[in-house]
């Protein structure tokens, strides 16, 4: 028997398919016969039909047809079925043989060939005496066949050699060997598949036809062959519904059959072809869930089936392969396209077949452990004379025996002990190995995380039984951590405890070191005798001994590894070892913290460090370090004391070093920060633990960060989470949870003392030289050196701003572009204690709007900290940041105006007109206008000498101060149709300003004009400023031609009750051109006060164009009228009236 | 027959298995079984997470245990493994197991000193456990 005895014979797990054989070909040495077999096995696709082909020699021996047996009445079945019959049926007996034969129809030598052939087929039929299987001939021609029925010689001599051959029509072909060969082959390998369709449709008939001879009594075994049998054939006639038919009752009839210990195992191997086979058909025809439900009925119906005690590992090894098979059979249909779904995947039943595999592994070694004198039995009692079972799960002993009892008892226990003797030889693990890894592959698809985990603990395990440490611990620290972050403390205990055992079984120092701290630790479940155990053997390792062994291992690799760990003793490198404690849960905790999340930098740096063991004894260590980020610092946390040898063995409880179960530990650290720190941040990057001594063998727990292990997150949570009253244990101790960490602090500088106060007096006004007062009070106790001030507009906001601020130190200069908008380090000098310090900084917005500006002093100062004499830099920004809006002093408008105070829109040359000029005051400070004036263009003129009538006015707000200039416009060259008037500027300054500070300038642009030239403008000359009642007024008017032609003009005057006058009332003339015409009127008023003088009409008949309102605007239409002082009065009658110095009329 | 209960990460609050010989085999079941739960509650949490069944029934087959789940709505999984041979417990039995399981469950979750993530160490959580257990056996 082979170690594979379970496997299912290739011949079951096959997909059986049509034999045909075919004979007369000539494959090694004829060129044709070879191109014809290449096109019958080449491409054997899925379209084409399921027929398996072989090549035999046409004198080939088929098996022998056995005797019909014409009566079942004495015949008593030896077993249910032969272990040669699935392959004699796929492989030896054809349904068809076909012989080929080459001959053409109109062969010379026709005669003779067609009696060859017959021959030929005669051969064949004789070697297939007894069978059913048909004959066929292939003729290979050379020539195209005729269409059928034309070929008059063809269809004669086909039906002489059908005649001579004794062949039917249809059991006769023609091969043309020409170029569409596959076409033809194709054609007659399905007429083949027909002929083989038929064989197997009577071969199922034959078999049936038995039944009615058999007898429930002694013939069931064959009841259930017969059902195979009928199934298998039809499999065979590819209908695989009527196969599946078939093998349901053989499994309905199997179970039917009497079980008792001698057959149950050739009962369940026949079980388990029937079920392979329904098991198979059933995913073929895409219907999984009856091939599950078949599956599982078979198991139910099995698993009771133990079969004989002293092998009971034959039972497990069976039942391992039903699911392994079922499993493969699960995992090729989603292969081809069935989907799977996570509770229902074949991951499940390797999982199971490794399982029973496991429990036969078991049973093999009670059943199997012989005692070393006991000898495999001779003669073997599993050989047989072929060397094959004639019946499928027979014992080669008793084959054929079908009877309750065993024939002989003693060849009985014989066999049994060779079956035992053989299991002892089985490599369980390596079996139970695939199984396990075939099942993870599975589960790893079907999203089963924890599954696989599992799994891979199992073949952890059981490397760990192989001997094989190596693969074990690799996978076992592999599923670790899942275990360790899900929190499974009970699952995780038993992996390390395997874990250990391996690692101390193949001298693995710092995995032994490893598992020993966390199995010592607080996620250990184990108990405390155990701890204790596995804590004395972990010192003895940091001793640089050999630890004691673990319990339950395998002796002859205990004793290797004691060789191992004795050859490691001598080893002087290679004993220092860095554990990160992240990865795992070891049973020395650590917390780290800075006692502030920053300190200034003249003060200290305190820093404590936290120990706890959680392990039964004590602990000694002999290093603590802290690494910081900046390394400079490193120096100062560190605590070191080099352990004795006595001190780890026995250490003291009371020693600083030494860690007492369930106690916290306290380390303080303190340094001074370095002046370049200030500003930055220092980090626990690292903390370090050591433990053993450095001559021998040390160990470093390393923390990451401020310490905190693969557990302590949740810990932290909870403790947080926890309302436990906080009890405040005895003197020093502290409450391991109440600790948290603080991995970082800040650096910052140190607070400064000394004060900086502004005084100013917002709002500002627009382009004045705004001036801010700062005060730079030192409240220090030594000498402030080096103090600096920044001072200006805060950097970051609009960038205009920038360029619209100027800022500057010196008032008496101008502060123009140039300056910038923030005055950076100002050097102030040194400060004595208490010393006060003013700074005046002048500010110049040049538009409006809102700025905030920063004031910032910074100064040095030595200090001394913890006996270190330190500079730093204390650093001064005013608590806020002052926002100082700016607003416009004054608003000016500029507007002109005739000389009778009316709008004017456009200018005449040489006609006199008033600039008009209004300062309203927007300031809320008083302004003080210094002075004001005009700027005349070139061609702009003014009529007499300008003055300023608003200098050294104050305004206050919102009052307003106006001003008007005379001006004329000198006749423009032609062309030129605009004329830029000048400028208005005004100096002015703030009340409250010292007399050093500089007026400031504001600069208006009087609007352009366009003056129109005017070509007879009348105008008056000598009018007085006023008249007396019934005193004559003399009055002259001028008109002048300034055209180039002579214009007649009529001139006419309207009467007016004020007036009586004299002079022409209305009158023509004629002007010549550039003559001036005077005209004089005597009015002769005769009422007092303001009255219109009488209308003078001017028309010109040649300009129509020009209406006589346009001449009338240049005289002037009023006068004041006084009245006559009486005769004995001489002071001039007062009159109130308004003058204005413009009313000078005239040139 | 045992009894797990684990929360929203899957740690476990509550292990008690009887027998107590082979107490590993069924942690590590009950861990397992935890996949199968996992899936389940994201399967149904994206279609109808208000109109949830707790009770998810019968996780997988095995040869030798019937593994049962529950969630609730915060995601604390219940877990009861039973022999497959025993078949007094139906559907409904194992239904009302978990009904009971949960209304304790809340009840410890009520105890103002129960810190929620600590392991569970109420006595009438631990009396229901056993009277369950008596029952099933």
């Amino acid at each position: 028997m082979s170690p594979t005895q379970w496997d299912l014979p290739p011949e079951l797990c096959c997909r059986p398919m049509a034999f045909v054989a075919l004979t007369g070909l000539d494959v090694v040495y004829n060129a044709v016969h070879r191109a014809i077999w290449d096109a019958f096995c080449a491409n054997r696709r899925a379209d084409r039909v399921p027929i398996s082909f072989k090549v035999l020699p046409g004198d080939h021996e088929y098996p022998k047809c056995r005797t019909k047996r014409t009566s079942y009445e004495w015949y008593i079945p030896k077993g249910i079925l032969k272990t040669g019959w699935m392959n004699k049926h796929l492989n030896l007996v054809p349904a068809l043989v076909v012989l080929f034969y080459e001959l053409d129809w109109d062969d010379a030598q026709w005669k003779e060939k067609q009696s060859e052939c017959a021959t030929k087929v005669e051969i064949v039929r004789t070697s297939l005496q007894g069978r059913n299987t048909k004959v066929a001939v292939v003729l290979i021609q050379k020539k195209t066949p005729l269409p059928p029925g034309e070929d008059v010689v063809a269809s004669e001599r086909a039906a002489a050699l059908c005649n001579a051959c004794d062949l039917s029509g249809k059991s006769l072909f023609v091969l043309p060997h020409t170029d569409h060969l596959v076409g033809y082959i194709i054609r007659l390998e399905n007429a083949f598949y027909e002929h083989a369709q038929t064989y197997y449709y009577n071969e199922i008939r034959r078999v049936k036809s038995h039944k009615e001879f058999l007898n429930k009594t002694t013939h069931q075994l064959l009841f259930v062959r017969h059902q195979f049998k009928t199934g298998f054939f039809s499999e065979l006639k590819q209908d695989t519904q009527n196969a599946l038919k078939h093998y349901r009752s053989a499994y309905g009839l199997i179970h039917e059959l009497r079980a008792h210990e001698t057959n149950m195992l050739e009962i369940k191997t026949l079980a388990g072809f029937i079920n392979y086979k329904i098991c198979r058909l059933c995913f073929q025809h895409n219907t999984p869930l009856d091939a599950i439900a078949q599956f599982r009925k078979h198991i139910d119906l099995c698993k009771k089936k133990l079969g004989s005690g002293d092998l009971a590992f034959e039972h497990t090894a069976w039942m391992s392969k039903q699911f392994q098979s079922f499993g493969d059979l699960f995992d090729e249909a989603i292969k081809l396209g069935l989907t799977a779904i996570q509770t229902q995947n074949p991951g499940f039943y390797y999982q199971q077949a490794a399982c029973y595999a496991q429990e036969r592994k078991q049973q093999a070694s009670q059943f199997c452990s012989h005692e070393p004198n006991v000898t495999y039995p001779l003669p073997d009692p599993l050989e047989t004379l072929s060397g094959v079972l004639d019946f499928y799960g027979q014992r080669a002993w008793r084959q054929g025996h079908q009877s309750i009892d065993p024939p002989d008892p003693d060849r009985e226990k014989q066999g049994v002990l060779a079956l035992q003797m053989k299991e002892r030889s089985v490599q369980h693990s390596e079996l139970i190995i695939a199984l396990l890894s075939n099942a993870v592959a599975q589960f790893k698809k079907y999203k089963c995380p924890r599954m696989k985990s599992h799994l891979m603990v199992q073949m952890g395990e059981e490397y760990f039984h192989a001997k094989e440490y190596t693969k074990a611990l690799k996978l076992l620290d592999y599923v670790m951590c899942d275990y360790r972050t899900e929190r499974w403390w009970s699952l995780l205990t038993s992996i390390l405890g395997t874990a250990l055992k391996c690692s101390y079984l193949t001298g693995h120092v710092k995995d032994y070191i490893t598992y020993s701290m966390e199995l010592v630790g607080r996620a250990s479940t184990l108990r405390e005798d155990q701890k204790s155990r596995i804590e004395k053997n972990l010192i003895r390792v940091l001793m640089n001994e050999v630890p004691e062994e673990e319990p339950n291992c395998d002796a002859g690799s205990v004793r290797a590894a004691q060789g191992l760990w004795g050859e490691r003793l001598t080893l002087a490198a290679g004993n220092e070892f860095t554990i990160e404690v992240q990865d795992c849960v070891p049973f020395i905790q650590c917390k780290a913290r800075f006692l502030s999340p920053s300190f200034h930098v003249d003060e200290p740096v305190q820093l404590h460090v936290y120990l706890r063991a959680d392990c039964p004894h004590p602990v000694r260590f002999a290093k603590l370090g802290v690494s910081l980020s900046n390394q400079e610092y490193n120096q100062y946390c560190l605590v070191e004391e080099a352990c004795k040898v006595k001190d780890i063995l026995e250490p003291s409880s009371q020693e600083n070093m030494c860690l007492v179960p369930g106690k916290t530990r306290k380390y303080c650290f303190k340094f001074v920060a370095k002046t370049e720190d200030v500003g930055r941040k220092i980090e626990i990057t690292h903390v370090d633990l050591m433990l053993g001594v450095e001559s021998g063998r040390c160990v470093y727990l390393n923390w990451r960060g401020g310490g905190g292990d693969a557990a302590s997150a949740h810990e932290a949570l909870q403790a947080s989470r926890s309302f436990k009253r906080r009890t405040r244990l005895p003197g020093q101790q502290l409450e391991w949870d109440t600790v948290s960490v603080q991995a970082s602090t800040m650096v910052i500088s140190r607070v400064p003392r000394i004060s900086v106060q502004l005084r100013h007096e917002p709002p500002a006004l627009t382009n004045e030289m705004y001036c801010m007062t700062i005060t730079i009070q030192s409240e220090e106790d030594t000498v402030a050196r080096d103090v600096c001030l920044t001072a200006g507009l805060k950097p970051g906001q609009d960038a205009n701003l920038t360029q619209t601020t100027h800022v500057t130190l010196d008032s008496s200069e101008g502060c123009d572009d140039a300056h910038p908008a923030l005055l950076t380090d100002i050097v102030v000098g040194d400060l004595q204690p208490g010393q006060k310090m003013e700074k005046k900084l002048y500010v110049r917005c040049v538009n409006t709007g809102s700025r905030i500006f920063l004031f910032h002093v910074s100064y040095a100062i030595s200090s001394t900290v913890e006996g270190k004499d330190i500079a730093c830099k204390c650093h001064k920004v005013r608590d806020e940041t002052v926002t100082i809006d700016t607003v416009v002093p004054f608003e000016v408008a500029v507007k002109f105006v005739s000389t009778k105070f009316e709008h004017l829109e456009r200018v005449y040359v040489d006609v006199p007109f008033l600039l008009m000029v209004d300062i309203l005051s927007a300031s809320p400070w008083p302004v003080h206008l210094v002075d004001s004036q005009i700027q005349l263009a070139s061609n702009m003129a003014a009529v007499d000498l300008p003055q300023s009538q608003v200098a050294a006015v104050v305004l206050q707000t919102g009052e307003c101060a106006s001003e008007c200039f005379s001006l004329k416009c000198p006749p423009v060259q032609n062309g030129t149709s605009t004329v830029a008037a000048g400028h208005y500027l005004i100096s002015w300054k703030r009340c409250v300003h010292p007399l050093t500070c500089q007026p400031l300038l504001i600069i208006v642009t009087v609007p352009v004009v366009l003056p129109l030239s005017h070509p007879l403008p009348p105008r008056t000359s000598e009018l007085p400023s006023f008249g007396r009642v019934r005193e004559s007024l003399p009055v002259w008017y001028h008109i002048e031609n300034r055209t180039g032609m002579v214009q007649e003009v009529d001139v006419s005057v309207e009467p007016s009750d004020a007036f009586m006058f004299s002079g022409l009332k209305q009158v023509r003339m004629r002007i010549l051109p550039g003559s001036v015409q005077e005209m004089v009127y005597n009015f002769y008023p005769l009422m007092a006060g303001y009255q219109n003088l009488p209308l003078l009409n001017v028309s010109v008949l040649r300009l129509p164009s020009i209406p006589s309102q346009l001449l009338q605007r240049f005289l002037p239409t009023r006068i004041f009228i006084k009245v006559r002082p009486p005769l004995h009065q001489h002071e001039p009658f007062l009159t109130l009236c308004y003058v204005m110095h413009y009313i000078h009329t005239g040139c | 027959m045992s009894v797990i209960t684990a929360d929203l990460r899957n740690y476990p609050l509550y292990i008690r298995s009887v027998p107590t010989q082979n107490e590993l085999k069924f942690h590590y079941t009950v861990h397992t079984s935890l996949d199968v739960v996992e899936e389940k509650v994201s399967a149904v949490g994206k279609a109808l997470p208000d109109q949830r069944e707790l009770y998810l029934g019968l996780l997988y087959p095995t040869e030798d245990y019937k593994v049962y789940g529950y969630v609730t709505n915060s995601k604390v999984k219940f877990v009861i493994v039973v022999d497959s041979s025993n078949t007094s417990l139906r559907d409904n039995e194992i239904r009302s197991m978990f009904r009971k399981l949960h209304s304790s469950f809340t009840d410890v979750m009520c105890n103002p000193f129960y810190n929620p993530g600590d392991t569970i160490q109420s006595k009438s959580f631990d009396s229901i456990v056993s009277a369950m257990m008596v029952q099933s056996s």
